[in-house]
């Protein structure tokens, strides 16, 4: 006999974020081929009124508290907990999202069911769980089975379809007092991101750079490539970090998501956290020294050579090209 | 300030990965590993903490390949204490680890002052059981934020703010109270460069602690049933030829995209 399944519905000032419905979308099928019901988790301050976006579950169960916008990690892990008590839910999705990361962890050690994170597709075989998932920054996959499809699993963003539709008859929503034992994190501000010179989601062409770019003093030449193309730079966490570019330019996880009629990108491997925010873009040209980078699982045209020696030369053909 | 940084290994995805004869773990005398981006970032958060207001940093990991030139390292860029312990980590899934730090920061009495701080980087590219500070977190009982880009410093030292990353750009800022962990995604500068040189002077001057501790109850969750390397070549039309030749090809494709 399978246990239901319950997912955790994200809320962020006031909206659903779009990775929700991939859970949901996902949890919805898991919970039809097992035979099981489907069970919602929203969480947040004023999180009530969006329960009705919700009703591709069976039922959503409600914890509005307005000290959580949004709830810390801990919060959402003893909420879940609580519902996992009343629901029996055997397996629980989560979103691979900044806000949901940790989440898991926390869970996995309260309970005695696993964690399996970086989950990119699930099927169900008899009365197990078999998860295809991520390692290494995407250069490894690993097939897990999960017995009883028993655990938590964390499902990677972008690789699920989102479902925003309904069931034909409308979901039952139950709200629940929050646990008494969160520990005391308080929430304070909210901080906008500072509006770059550019948006890089409003751009029709990205030249993204990361790490093979080597130096700071090479972006230039990117800028120019840029520019000719009638777009603008972006990068990957690495090149962020090392500030050689503002967060406003930053594709993937904590930055944006972008889909550009071409994105180019210059010495990116393509770890998950970038190929999320990039994965729509319509044309992928990637070029990296390592045939095996996972940039090339999504790339239309791929390049094995150095960024820095076709750069300069692919800007001049450009700009020969626009004389 | 009490800050102590715990660091894991990582595979160096850069070199070629090699699985094992089963094909349930990668090959650790064929892969290379180095310490994770996120980790580098939480040690330099701890120093940064340190510069402004004082404190000792220290910074503990278990047995690992390379895990002596990373230590190293850190006493180079101005931690106070390097610790090794004896288990291999990767023996263990992150849970385990977690709890042989735990075990370890108790007996070890470091968890006393009240104005301690465990950092370490928010996430890896191996979490497959999920990530270390949260773990960790749940195994000494002290409150948790992860994906950290930023950390102030209450006056009265009972708390800390902190800046956490949403997404789109979107930060938070939160208050927790002090002992707490904190998983580091980026600190307020890049990490610091160090000279070999210098390296080499505090690998004559310096030390690294070794410190046993039991091996946790349940080293995994779970096993892999196998690993594969993923079909990487199902859509990619490559360009080949020397750089002159793909720069011409790849202007025909921007031509051909409406581009140019």
């Amino acid at each position: 006999m399978l246990k239901p399944v319950l997912v955790l519905a994200e809320s962020l000032r006031g909206e659903i974020p779009d990775l929700t419905f991939e859970v949901l979308g996902a949890g919805r099928y898991l919970a039809d081929v097992m035979g099981v019901p489907l069970y919602a988790l929203l969480l947040g301050r004023q999180a009530a009124p969006l329960a009705d976006r919700l009703s591709l579950a069976d039922e959503i169960v409600v914890m509005d508290n307005p000290q959580w916008d949004p709830p810390g990690e801990q919060a959402s892990a003893a909420a879940l907990l609580q519902v996992r008590r009343q629901t029996e839910a055997g397996l629980i999705l989560l979103a691979g999202s900044n806000l949901t990361l940790g989440v898991g962890a926390v869970l996995a050690a309260r309970t005695d069911l696993p964690l399996v994170n970086f989950c990119r597709a699930a099927r169900v075989e008899e009365d197990s769980l078999v998860l295809t998932c991520q390692w290494c920054a995407g250069k490894v996959f690993a097939e897990v089975r999960l017995s009883g499809a028993q655990g938590i699993v964390v499902l990677m963003p972008g690789a699920f379809p989102p479902r925003t539709d309904h069931q034909p008859r409308s979901a039952k929503v139950t709200p629940l007092a929050v646990p008494g034992d969160t520990p005391p994190l308080t929430f304070h501000r909210y901080l906008d991101p500072e509006p770059g010179a550019v948006d890089i989601a409003k751009q029709p062409v990205l030249v993204g750079v990361g790490r093979g770019l080597q130096d700071r003093s090479n972006l230039p030449l990117a800028e120019q490539l840029a520019a000719a193309l009638g777009g603008a730079v972006c990068g990957s966490r690495p090149v962020i970090d090392q500030g050689w570019l503002a967060l406003s330019r930053l594709v993937g996880k904590s930055g944006m998501t972008v889909r550009p009629r071409v994105y180019l990108a210059l010495g990116i491997s393509g770890a998950p956290e970038h190929w999320e925010g990039m994965q729509n873009s319509e044309y992928i040209i990637a070029v990296n020294t390592d045939p095996r980078a996972p940039i090339f699982n999504s790339a239309h045209y791929g390049v094995v050579g150095d960024a820095l020696e076709l750069l300069p030369r692919l800007l001049e053909k450009v700009q020969a090209r626009k004389r | 300030m009490n800050l102590i940084v715990c660091w894991k290994l990582v595979p160096d995805t850069v070199e070629e990965l090699v699985l094992d004869a089963d094909a349930r773990a990668l090959d650790p005398e064929a892969v290379r590993y180095k310490l994770g981006d996120a980790d580098d970032h939480a040690l330099e958060q701890a120093l940064l903490l340190k510069e402004k207001h004082g404190g000792t940093v220290t910074v503990v990991a278990l047995e690992a390949p390379e895990v002596d030139d990373a230590l190293w390292t850190a006493l180079a860029k101005g931690a106070d204490r390097a610790v090794k312990l004896t288990l291999p980590q990767l023996d263990l899934g992150t849970a385990a680890l977690a709890a042989a730090f735990a075990s370890w920061l108790r007996s070890a009495g470091l968890l006393e002052p009240a104005e301690t701080f465990v950092l370490t980087g928010s996430q890896a590219m191996d979490d497959l059981e999920g990530e270390l500070a949260p773990y960790l977190a749940e195994a000494l009982h002290l409150p948790f934020v992860g994906v950290v880009s930023g950390v102030a410093r209450d006056e009265t030292g009972r708390t800390v703010r902190v800046i956490k990353e949403f997404a789109g750009g979107l930060r938070g800022e939160f208050e927790v109270p002090l002992p707490a962990v904190l998983g580091i995604q980026a600190a307020e500068r890049p990490p610091r460069y160090v000279p070999v040189a210098r390296v080499r002077a505090v690998m004559k001057s310096g030390r690294i602690e070794a410190a046993d501790v039991p091996l946790p109850a349940r080293p995994r969750q779970w096993q892999p049933a196998r690993l594969y390397f993923p079909d990487a070549t199902r859509r990619v039309q490559w360009l080949e030829g020397p750089p002159d030749s793909v720069a011409d090809q790849l202007v025909e494709v921007l031509v051909q995209r409406g581009l140019l």
